[in-house]
């Protein structure tokens, strides 16, 4: 397989964790906002709140938080990180620093994202701009698989993207955590993955608790979640190091993923259910701390250039 | 479309008036005056009303924006601004630019291998030793760096203005890193969307070829005994106005684009940091100056190259291309010399003339530029593109005093040259189509075996209405140049004798080659096998390649059996119809 620069490589693997992270904040955002105006008896405060902790951000004062501060945040606000316009414009970014490397096609796609990110959305065209967002990362994606080599770029494009994925679904798992208080219903959450329809025709029904959380967490073939998304990271870690031991899994990143996935399959469904934001944080410290491990192994950087002194 | 073209000129006093590349005379500007090149481009725009020109111009725009060719102006992207109207050059025009060029790299080349190396030039008194020496540009730590025969010039942008007569003249040689070579590239690419009429009717020589070349011309200077070297680019990175280009080059090469904390060196080679380890690298196309290159070497601050890729061109492991040291031709005063030297090395007369120049460390000279200051054009040697450059009859008394007193305290640093009425060519601008001020840089590229001239090259032009200087850096703006191929020259009939493969006809007549009927029967049952033949003359034609069996998968539904699934489907869909009987 063709090797690639290690720097060039990182954007890669970034250029697909922020638009699934696009992706992912964008479907929660929607569930989130629809919830919010459709049930009255939610304490918009309350939720917000925890819709900004599941999203990992500290909370803001004491003054009562409102959808449109959500809304800032998550989707508008491009200095902050967790927004998804600051997602569109860093994939941008990287791919600008892997010019060389991506295909034309997904590059002219990706600077049109950035160029067409709305700067304010009016509250009427929230749910359009969600949808705009999943569309665009779809496009962008589709264009990856059909236009790049399957080489090491490609591998560490996959390698981001799901391993983002892994955190996403387990952030929107974590929204259930409101369901006595009134979060979104499993209804809900299954369809902001397009999982609803997937899941019905799966359990021939309409899904209990236990298993749309066990569609979403464990299904081994839909593509969004928990157990498919690590699957594929492995998979694309495998194929960059295929490693030399007779033992499987051999990498520190592979371990976090191997051992992420097991505790959750090998624990009763209704264990897992019950203690769901637990076992989600478990998920994103795991994702996380693979990304560090991957950094760590293919993309030692330093910030200024080394004096290496000369041997010869 | 034209109306009004020459109009600033009648009224302004210029004398003499500059040559438009157009019009014979710029103040008649109708059909009787247009240059023979110009015949074609001039009658298409004819056909055009204002309205859609704009509307072309503004697709344009657009369309780089969303391909991201942009330039770094004050902090933002702009779209690189692309004039809609062309400048063509006749062949014979061209042949003369293609010709001086090469004769000046062959010059320049010569020069820089002799002045590093031998110096026979300053022992037979051609060019002072005071002047090279005491050129900014020029490197110690170049001297003996290269073996004899060895490139110095892989990429030369020799910049050409056009004078009051017509006549082309070099205005300053660019060997270091001369940029804007993407630019000849991208705007072929959109100006072939924006008038495709003009590309059917006129023969344009391509200039696509231009990165596999630059490519041919590195990889042979690659290091002795390597077989198959490794090429990268080195950008300073993305922050670079010319970050564009260097990414165009590196994937239109298909090679790595590096920055310097991409690479180390170590044990007299030069590696890059990749997710496998480290791979050796073989060949720099470095697009930074010498000056950032090694900060062993040269800036000890300079964080964009990398700590002892001198060495390791010293050693011989690595090329550096352009070579280090390459400024010394760039300098103003050494520009002054070429002419001779081209004499001198190849005993033959430059092609190409110089811009009559004043040298002012001689004392005559000096005092001649110092008298007639408003009437002259005084540039710092080592200022390309306009950098501090002063038109005299724009600058104030004051700006004028101050100048003297430059000129006297450092008349090394210092050129001067008549103000040159750059030649003009038609331009969009707010007002229509005007006269705007141009100059030409072609591009050559060095494979040590051959000088090859990009066909064409980058033109700037000055947007505000008489300004002189046309770098982008001070709103210029560019226009795809057309070097024409010689008229009669042999048509390629490459397509023409190729045998043709005709799309199979539906399969369903396939025993029916000579008059397939018209579709009897919905088309949509079965999208793919209705295609029918686009190749090989009019359909029936007896004699035409007959079908060669290869025939479109169809889906399952739609069953290919010509006779059974015809009437297979009607039934179906009666049935379909008819079963719901609620």
């Amino acid at each position: 397989m063709n090797t690639v620069l290690s720097r060039v490589a990182e954007s890669l693997f970034w250029i697909g964790r922020y638009l699934e992270r696009a992706d992912g904040t964008a479907r929660i955002l929607d569930v989130h906002l629809q919830l919010v105006l459709e049930d009255p008896s939610i304490d918009e405060d309350q939720a917000c709140r925890s819709l900004l902790s599941i999203m990992g951000l500290e909370q803001v004062g004491d003054s009562a938080v409102t959808s449109g501060d959500v809304l800032e945040l998550l989707a508008e606000d491009q200095s902050h990180p967790a927004s998804i316009a600051y997602s569109l414009y860093s994939a941008r970014e990287n791919a600008r620093r892997a010019r060389e490397i991506i295909s034309t096609e997904l590059w002219e796609c990706l600077n049109a994202i950035a160029t067409k990110m709305p700067r304010r959305l009016a509250a009427d065209r929230v749910h359009s701009f969600c949808t705009w967002v999943r569309e665009r990362s779809a496009m962008a994606s589709g264009i990856t698989y059909t236009t790049m080599s399957r080489d090491e770029a490609y591998q560490f494009f996959v390698l981001g993207q799901f391993l983002e994925r892994a955190d996403m679904t387990a952030r929107l798992l974590a929204t259930s955590e409101l369901t006595q208080e009134g979060g979104p219903s499993w209804t809900a959450i299954l369809r902001s993955c397009g999982a609803y329809e997937s899941c019905l025709r799966t359990y021939r029904g309409v899904p209990s608790t236990p298993d749309a959380a066990e569609f979403l967490l464990l299904d081994r073939l839909f593509p969004r979640s928990i157990a498919f998304s690590i699957q594929r990271a492995l998979g694309a870690l495998g194929e960059l190091d295929p490693g030399t031991s007779r033992r499987g899994g051999a990498s520190t990143a592979q371990r976090l993923l191997e051992q992420a996935t097991s505790s959750l399959q090998y624990r009763p469904i209704e264990e897992v259910v019950a203690e769901l934001p637990y076992h989600m944080d478990q998920i994103q410290v795991a994702t996380s701390a693979a990304s560090e491990a991957v950094k760590a192994r293919f993309f030692p950087s330093e910030a200024t250039p080394t004096w290496v002194g000369e041997k010869a | 479309m034209f109306q009004g073209y020459g109009a600033a000129l009648a009224d302004t006093s210029t004398c003499p008036q500059p040559w438009d590349e157009m019009f014979a005379d710029p103040l008649r500007p109708d059909s009787s005056q247009v240059r023979q090149a110009y015949c074609e481009l001039h009658s298409a725009l004819g056909h055009l009303t204002r309205d859609e020109l704009r509307g072309r111009a503004e697709a344009l725009a657009s369309s780089y924006l969303a391909q991201g060719v942009t330039f770094d102006f004050a902090g933002e992207e702009q779209p690189f601004p692309l004039d809609a109207v062309p400048r063509v050059l006749a062949a014979a025009e061209w042949q003369r630019i293609e010709d001086g060029v090469r004769q000046r790299v062959h010059v320049l080349e010569a020069f820089l291998a002799d002045i590093y190396g031998p110096q026979r030039a300053v022992a037979d008194r051609v060019i002072p030793a005071s002047v090279v020496a005491s050129s900014p540009g020029f490197c110690r730590q170049a001297v003996g760096l290269l073996e004899e025969g060895a490139v110095r010039v892989h990429v030369a942008g020799i910049d050409l203005v056009r004078d009051e007569s017509g006549q082309w003249r070099v205005l300053e040689d660019n060997v270091r890193v001369p940029s804007g070579v993407s630019y000849v590239v991208s705007n072929r690419h959109v100006m072939a969307q924006t008038l495709p009429e003009l590309f059917a009717r006129m023969a344009i020589r391509a200039v696509d070829e231009y990165p596999q070349r630059l490519l041919e011309a590195l990889r042979a200077s690659a290091p002795a005994g390597v077989e198959d070297p490794v090429v990268v680019v080195l950008t300073p990175g993305v922050f670079n106005s010319a970050y564009f280009e260097h990414t165009l080059l590196a994937r239109l090469m298909g090679v790595e684009l590096v920055e310097g904390r991409d690479l180390y060196c170590s044990g007299g080679h030069v590696w890059m940091h990749t997710t496998n380890g480290p791979e050796r690298v073989d060949v720099v196309y470095r697009r930074v100056d010498d000056d950032f290159l090694d900060p062993l070497q040269f800036r000890a601050d300079s964080v964009l190259g990398a700590p002892g890729l001198l060495t390791a061109a010293r050693f011989g492991n690595v090329t550096l291309a352009n070579a280090v040291g390459n400024g010394v031709v760039d300098d103003k005063l050494v520009y002054t010399y070429i002419p001779d030297l081209t004499r001198y090395y190849l005993g033959q007369d430059p092609v190409l003339p110089n811009v009559e120049t004043w040298r002012l460390e001689e004392p005559e000279a000096l005092a001649e530029v110092l008298d007639r200051l408003p009437e002259l054009v005084v540039k710092p040697v080592d200022g390309s593109g306009g950098k501090g450059l002063v038109v005299g009859a724009r600058a104030s008394a004051s700006e004028l005093d101050r100048l003297r007193a430059a000129l006297k305290r450092d008349p090394r640093g210092w050129i001067a040259q008549p103000i040159i009425q750059l030649s003009t060519i038609p331009t969009l601008v707010e007002e229509g189509i005007r006269p705007r001020h141009s100059d030409l840089r072609p591009f050559a590229v060095n494979s040590g075996g051959d000088v090859w001239v990009l066909p064409g090259g980058l033109t700037r032009v000055a947007l505000p209405e008489g300004q002189l200087v046309v770098n982008s850096s001070q709103g210029g703006g560019s226009k795809d140049t057309w070097a024409l191929e010689e008229v009669g020259a042999e048509a390629t009939s490459a397509v023409r004798s190729r045998q043709l493969v005709q799309l199979s006809p539906p399969p369903s007549r396939a025993h029916d080659a000579v008059a397939p009927a018209p579709p009897s029967r919905p088309v949509a049952a079965r999208p793919r096998a209705a295609v029918s033949p686009v190749a090989g003359g009019p359909p029936g034609t007896p004699g035409t390649p007959g079908p060669r069996g290869r025939q479109w998968h169809a889906p399952a539904h739609a069953p290919q059996d010509p006779d059974g699934s015809d009437r297979y489907i009607q039934q179906v869909r009666h049935q379909q119809q008819q079963s719901e009987s609620g």
